[in-house]
């Protein structure tokens, strides 16, 4: 051994360290790739041998070449001897290997459970700081489920060193294993106000980064946010705690109110930039979630936008970025305010920081109003020529686009002027945007008609000059304009002045080099501008011209008919035989103009995107209907009755199967129905008249308006769009000065001063008339269709699992207030037990907590046979009640089982696989000591574990208890029989007993627990609307001849059963009956519980307190009971028919199970009744001495029920889909049997 | 959160690189070329944020760096970090290693991968902002470096004396001594705490 030693130091003389290596490789500049794997071959040497700071040496090594991109993840398992290694220098060498280069796939990382969870307990701070920080890095869901415990401890650390760790680890812990952010959180919490800064700041930094994904789960710790905001002094806190707020505003536009003042306060008074930023930032926020218009805060945006504007000027670039940021954000909202300083922001539009030019542009978008718009756009058209670099040109051009065309051209007051504009964008060389500004000249030719005739001749200068565009751009795609141009042409070609002139246009040879869609459209449009030189030409009595056209087309459309594409080569074949067509009946002498313009009669209008969607289906047109007849019975069959079983429809018997279908079919409709109605995407079945498509064949119902025709229709000269700039603004002087004439306003001082001046201040933007308007009925679009769009978020956002509601927890804490009770959030239902042994972990756990961590796999082995031996205790102790006790044990176990499931089976791979590698790392969580504090519902028996030790504890409680049960045996024998309460009849639900015989009076209330001043009788009864829900009616009676008041109902929930208390109380509240009891007299309460399996009966504890008042004075009573929650009292009388009963025998999906009750001397219908009133069943048929029942479930299982009744015997045969829940129900018939007999 | 934090020099050579999210080595790889690119190519006096690549995150996500000497420091990080806050912390952490390394150069962190590490991994943990007080964070380091001197260190003495000698022996060594002249330049910018 000790010569192994010595020869591995030997070696390690000639290894190379890191420097060595790194020298190595700056050495080897040209051979870089064989040297570093050289090198890597020596790592695997080294690897190899059993001295550790030799291996240590290799993995430091190692993590080098991991950042030069070699992949070392083949080394993992080094790494992690490395981590195990008992030097800080080492194990330090082997957690930075591990953070560089593990992550959840790689699958020795289960190996690291154990070491990490020893360093963690460490006694050297650095070791479990070395832990934390390399556990950040690569925590997966195992690790992070396993460790959570132990980091959690770590949270109250005495080093706030490691205190700081832990709590900035833990939002990683959350993200991986979201159940434990309820239990941490009270904790996580109490750092918030820890001593240190530093932790203090990290518990700011988790509980940010958990709001910032779910803020309105948050929104209770507002208050103590505003306190540490008003009082830290660390100003990434405050930064922190700042950007908080701005999340949590728009919940909550009350906090935003009282935020305005303290962060106007920072702002004047903080020299730190980010902080001012950011405050800015949050008030921003703030204002956009509080109602606009708000007067008062008109001057919190004014001191806002003035801060921005002072950032902007700054000569930091990255202040000037910042604040044109935040701009963007006031924009939305206020965009009056950030408009006056549209002179800084164009300004900013010359910056030579590409990333502040892109800002400003963004900026624009909202700055425009009608007024203005040419104005801005022509200064962007400077900048596209001046543009380098075809990036920043493209963003320019969609930006310019974007603003002219936004909600519905709303700022053009002249589409002369838009045209002109696209098409001096097309002299854009190199963009990649020909499409867009096809489309905006589709769009605006179509749906502004008055505008046609102008387009129409841009275009064909457009068509005429094709050659400058197709000539260079054949590349780029600026030619798609030309597919925009050839068709405005032709659609609208009675506009042309000269439409021969274009047709030839179209015609070129030059005309095949282009894209095959747009000669197609060459094509079909070349025919439209045919027919338009035809009509010319007839009705102008040139016939000879016109045949010299037709000759013209015959000899130029073959070009196209030898097309490689086909569209063009089929539209051109057609065409070509069709002019043939008409050159012969020219040559004929007749005329034919009319014929061909007939072939284009009609206008083609826009169609909204989502139109065909919208398309009602016309009446008489069952799309449910069967097309053919159904497929065979026995094939329907087949694939029904699971769909039918599911969607808890009883199966109906064969003969009825058809009229089921069409029953099943008028539901169905009914629903789509309902859902077309709901749904925006379709047009309801009575649309408004300017909706619908049917009602609306031409065009002639599209209101437009007519032309302003102070703008003159032709512009002399090349048409430039900045000489509309001009004529705009001359027509506007002369609009007003229209308007002031007609007004004869007093308002001299208008008069005499500027132009700029004056329209500044007079024209709102009413005042402004467009030039044209655009149509936009056609267009629509359903409300929500975007929102909708973009809805789908994806679903595997690990955010998402954290949406975890904590108000209760914080409520919990009691010192804090959320903002008031209709804020806030509905509560989810607690764990009680978790929270308690958290906030007060009872005393076993405290002493297990503290006692020294020797070996835990003796502690756990301890526990467990320490937990045998109390349960076999519990056992010897209950005696009678034990049956019940135990099934009530053995049904929390088996929940917490169940949810343990998949945790378990992955645990249990995992300790298999531990095993085959000999590392003793992973324990099956099942193990896992008392001394955990539960942390979720896989742990839950644990939980329930300990909540039997926390009675047991108190022998004296237990006692009582039992005493209690046989009081209540006793009582409950005598309760049946007595018919107590009136109210019975109401909760019977069997109402079809159609009994000869008078039955005894029967009672389903039974007791809950007596003393000498009160009796509780109770009911649960199941919520059909709610499968989730039971009603439990309790009956107060005062025993005594004093006034009981101050009455409060509480139960421990159980995992599976809880209480539903109001919103905002925490799990130890009770509810409080809402009535006093003066003596002897009863009422009712109701109260809710939510289940979530119901295959199980349970029992719950549960306290009743009350005040007794006396003459002499009052005192404080309680009352014990155990609410049982049977399978019964989830069972709903449901009734059926019988031939549905017969089919749902049928199914195979129903599990058998039989009860034989002997000894059973009361008529048979007296049997039945009372399974009818006590079990919630309806009898579905009776014959003889034979009766098939039914029942269903909250949560909709079938139970069927076969009743034959013999000489003192019954037996029952019994189905139902829940195997569980079909032996308890059984199991509690015949406890009401056999109590009763 | 911050997402990623690269360190690398004038020619885009990685000096330290540390995600906070998994990429296999190629991809990190990939990242490296395609932000060097992105930042490389901006001049000195332009706005020290871009909106990130498209292999890092996403729109969400903006690349915050500060260009020292020969050095890129690049911080990918979402929105809840402020961006100032991250320029300071940026400063911080260079402030921080020019004072473990006394006059910090590139070469410090060339031979000195795993100390940086270190020194970084007690300002950020996990992706967030453990510590900006910069005096806590070098007593830290201190305390740690002591630790692990008391514990003889990762190459013992022998071990240091045979590689003098094997390196004397390489008569390239003189070369590299001579591109010590980068010495990273702390701008005098207001501490942030």
């Amino acid at each position: 051994m000790a010569l192994k030693m010595v020869k591995g130091s030997i070696d390690r003389m000639f290894d190379k360290n890191l420097q060595d290596l790194v020298r190595g490789i700056r050495n080897h500049k040209e051979d870089e790739a064989k040297y570093i794997s050289t090198c890597i071959d020596e790592i695997k040497q080294e690897l190899k041998q059993d001295n550790i700071a030799v291996k240590a040496n290799a993995v430091c090594k190692l993590t080098y070449l991991q950042m030069l991109g070699y992949d070392v993840s083949w080394a993992a398992f080094n790494i992690i001897e490395v981590m195990s290694s008992s030097k800080f220098t080492y194990k330090r060498i082997g957690y930075l290997a591990a953070s560089q280069c593990f992550h959840e796939g790689t699958d020795v990382i289960m190996l690291t459970t154990n070491q990490i969870r020893k360093d963690l307990s460490s006694p050297n701070q650095y070791d479990t700081g070395v832990a934390l920080t390399g556990l950040s890095c690569f925590v997966t869901p195992d690790l992070a489920r396993d460790l959570a415990n132990d980091i959690m401890t770590l949270m109250s650390h005495t080093k706030p060193y490691i205190r700081k760790k832990a709590v900035l680890i833990m939002y990683k812990v959350f993200l991986k294993y979201p159940e434990s952010l309820r239990p941490a959180f009270p904790r996580l919490k109490e750092k918030l106000e820890d001593p240190d800064p530093g932790v203090q700041s990290a518990a700011v930094n988790v509980i940010c980064e958990l709001a910032r994904r779910n803020p309105k789960n948050y929104l209770s710790l507002a208050p103590l946010f505003f306190k540490l905001m008003t009082s830290s002094t660390n100003n990434w806190v405050l930064i922190k705690i700042i950007k908080l707020f701005g999340a949590l505003t728009p919940l909550e536009p009350r906090l935003g109110k009282k935020l305005i003042e303290p962060l106007t306060n920072l702002i004047h008074s903080t020299s730190a930039m980010s902080l001012l930023y950011e405050c800015v930032n949050t008030v921003i926020a703030v204002l956009i979630s509080l109602s606009s218009g708000m007067p008062n805060h008109s001057a919190s945006i004014q001191l806002c936008v003035q801060k921005l504007r002072i950032l902007i000027e700054d000569s930091d670039q990255n202040l000037k970025y910042l604040g044109l940021l935040a701009m963007s954000k006031i924009l939305k909202t206020h965009p009056k305010s950030v408009q006056s300083h549209k002179d800084l922001i164009l300004q900013c539009l010359d910056d030579k920081d590409e990333s502040i030019r892109l800002r400003a542009l963004d900026l624009l978008y909202g700055m425009v109003s009608k007024k203005n718009l040419m104005e801005i756009v022509k200064k962007l058209m400077i900048h596209v020529d001046k543009a380098e670099g075809t990036t920043y040109r493209d963003e320019l051009l969609t930006k310019i686009i974007d603003i002219c065309s936004q909600s519905n051209y709303q700022y053009i007051t002249n589409f002369e002027w838009y045209i002109s504009i696209l098409v001096e964008l097309t002299r854009l060389e190199g963009t990649r945007h020909g499409h867009l500004i096809a489309s905006q000249m589709l769009d605006v030719a179509i749906r502004v008609k008055a505008i046609r005739g102008f387009a129409v001749a841009q275009m064909a200068m457009l068509l005429d000059n094709a050659h400058l565009l197709a000539g260079n751009t054949q590349r780029n795609g600026i030619c798609e304009v030309l597919y925009a141009a050839a068709w405005i042409c032709g659609e609208f070609s009675e506009h042309l002045e000269d439409p021969l002139q274009t047709l030839e246009a179209m015609l070129r040879p030059k005309v095949t080099t282009l894209p095959g869609h747009i000669q197609a459209v060459y094509v079909q449009n070349a025919v439209k501008l045919f027919a338009a030189v035809l009509t010319r030409r007839e009705t102008a009595g040139e016939k000879q011209a016109a045949q010299e056209t037709t000759e013209m087309l015959i000899e130029k459309l073959p070009q196209f008919v030898q097309s490689a594409d086909l569209e063009v080569q089929e539209r051109a074949s057609c065409i070509l035989q069709l002019v043939k067509y008409i050159q012969k009946l020219q040559a004929k002498e007749v005329s034919v103009a009319e014929e061909v313009t007939a072939l284009f009669a009609g206008e083609l209008n826009p169609v909204a995107p989502k139109a065909q969607k919208k398309v009602p289906v016309p009446e008489g047109l069952d799309l449910d209907a069967w097309i053919n007849e159904p497929p065979s019975e026995s094939e329907s069959e087949d694939e029904k009755p699971k769909a039918i079983f599911q969607e808890d429809e009883p199966k109906h018997s064969r003969p009825r199967l058809t009229e089921l279908d069409e029953q099943e079919l008028a539901r169905r409709r009914e629903a789509r129905k309902q859902e077309q109605a709901n749904n925006p995407f379709y047009i309801k079945s009575s649309p408004s008249p300017q909706k619908s498509y049917q009602d609306t064949p031409g065009v002639d119902h599209i209101p437009v308006v007519q032309i302003d025709l102070t703008v003159p229709l032709k512009v002399p000269g090349m048409p430039i769009s900045d000489q509309y700039l001009k004529l705009e603004e001359e027509r506007r002087l002369k609009q007003k000065q229209e308007k002031k004439d007609k007004k004869k306003k007093k308002k001299k001082e208008k008069h005499g001063k500027s132009r700029r001046h004056d329209s500044a201040h007079t024209e709102s933007e009413e005042d402004i008339a467009p030039a044209q308007r655009v149509d936009i009925v056609t267009e629509e679009m359903p409300e929500n269709a975007l929102p909708s769009d973009e809805d789908d978020k994806d679903s595997n956002d690990p955010y998402k699992a954290l949406d975890i509601d904590l108000d209760n927890l914080v409520s919990g804490g009691g010192a804090y207030r959320p903002l008031a009770d209709s804020e806030k959030l509905p509560v989810r239902t607690h764990r009680p037990s978790r929270t308690e042994g958290l906030k007060s972990p009872d005393v076993d756990t405290t002493a297990e907590e503290q006692r020294p961590k020797k070996s835990k796999e003796k502690d756990k082995k301890k526990d467990k046979e320490r937990k045998k031996s109390k349960e076999e205790k519990k056992k010897k102790k209950r005696k009678k009640s034990a049956p019940t006790e135990e099934l009530e044990e053995e049904e929390q176990q088996h929940q917490g089982e169940q949810a343990e499931d998949k945790i378990s089976t992955e645990d249990t791979s995992e300790a298999k696989e531990a095993k085959t590698n000999d590392v003793p790392a992973a324990v099956p969580t099942e193990q896992q000591p008392l001394e955990a504090v539960p942390l979720s519902e896989p742990e839950s028996p644990k939980e329930s574990e300990k909540d039997q030790e926390e009675s047991k504890s108190s022998k004296h409680k237990k006692k009582k208890h039992k005493k209690e049960k046989e009081e209540k045996k006793s009582k409950k024998k005598r309760h049946r029989s007595e018919n107590v309460e009136s109210e019975a009849a109401v909760h019977n639900g069997t109402a079809e007993e159609e009994e000869e015989e008078p039955l005894p009076p029967m009672s389903n209330y039974c007791l809950l627990a007596e003393n000498s001043y009160i009796k509780m009788v109770y009911d649960i009864q199941g919520n059909l609307q709610d499968g989730s829900q039971v009603v439990v009616s309790v009956i107060f009676e005062n025993n005594c001849t004093d006034f009981l008041k101050s009455m409060e109902f509480n139960v421990l929930d159980s995992l599976n059963t809880r209480l539903v208390r109001p919103s905002g109380a925490s799990v130890h509240d009770g509810i409080a009956v809402p009535f006093q009891l003066p003596p002897g007299v009863s009422n009712e309460a109701r109260f809710v519980f939510t289940v979530q399996s119901i295959v199980m009966p349970q029992k719950l504890k549960g306290t009743l307190t009350f005040i007794v008042k006396t003459e002499d004075g009052s005192t404080h009573e309680k009352l014990d009971f155990k609410l049982h929650f049977t399978c019964t009292s989830y069972l709903i009388t449901t009734p059926c028919y019988s031939d549905a009963f017969a089919k749902l025998l049928e199914s195979e999906e129903l599990k058998v199970n039989a009860l034989k009750l002997d000894s059973i001397n009361m008529p048979f219908h007296h049997l039945l009744a009372k399974i009818c009133f006590h079990h919630h069943f309806s009898v579905v048929e009776r014959i003889d001495s034979c009766a098939s029942m039914y029942s269903r479930s909250i949560q909709g299982h079938h139970v069927c029920l076969l009743v034959k009744s013999g000489d003192n015997s019954v037996s029952i045969d019994a189905k139902c889909n829940e195997p569980s829940l079909l032996s308890h129900v059984l199991e509690e018939i015949k406890q009401t049997f056999t109590t009763a007999s | 959160m911050i997402k990623a934090i690269l360190v690398f020099n004038n020619h885009g050579k990685p000096r330290l690189i540390r995600f906070y999210q998994y990429f296999p080595e190629d991809m990190q790889q990939q990242i490296i070329r395609e932000t060097f690119h992105l930042v490389s190519k901006r001049d000195d006096n332009v706005c020290n944020f871009l909106e990130g690549g498209s292999l890092i995150g996403g729109s969400d996500y903006k690349l915050i760096y500060r260009h020292y000497a020969t050095l890129y420091f690049v911080f990918c990080v979402d929105s809840s970090e402020s961006e100032l806050g991250i320029l300071d912390l940026i400063q911080v952490f260079v402030e921080t290693l020019d004072k473990c390394f006394e006059n910090v150069c590139e070469l410090d962190l060339i031979f000195h991968m795993d100390k940086v590490h270190y020194i970084l991994q007690e300002v950020v943990m996990g992706g967030m902002v453990l510590e900006t007080n910069m005096n806590e964070i070098v007593g830290q380091v201190e305390n740690q470096s002591r630790l692990e001197k008391s514990e003889g260190g990762l190459s013992g003495a022998p071990a240091r004396a045979v590689s003098a000698v094997k390196n004397m022996n390489l008569p390239e060594i003189p070369r590299n001594i001579n591109i010590g002249d980068i010495n990273i330049k702390v701008p005098n910018l207001s501490p942030f705490v």
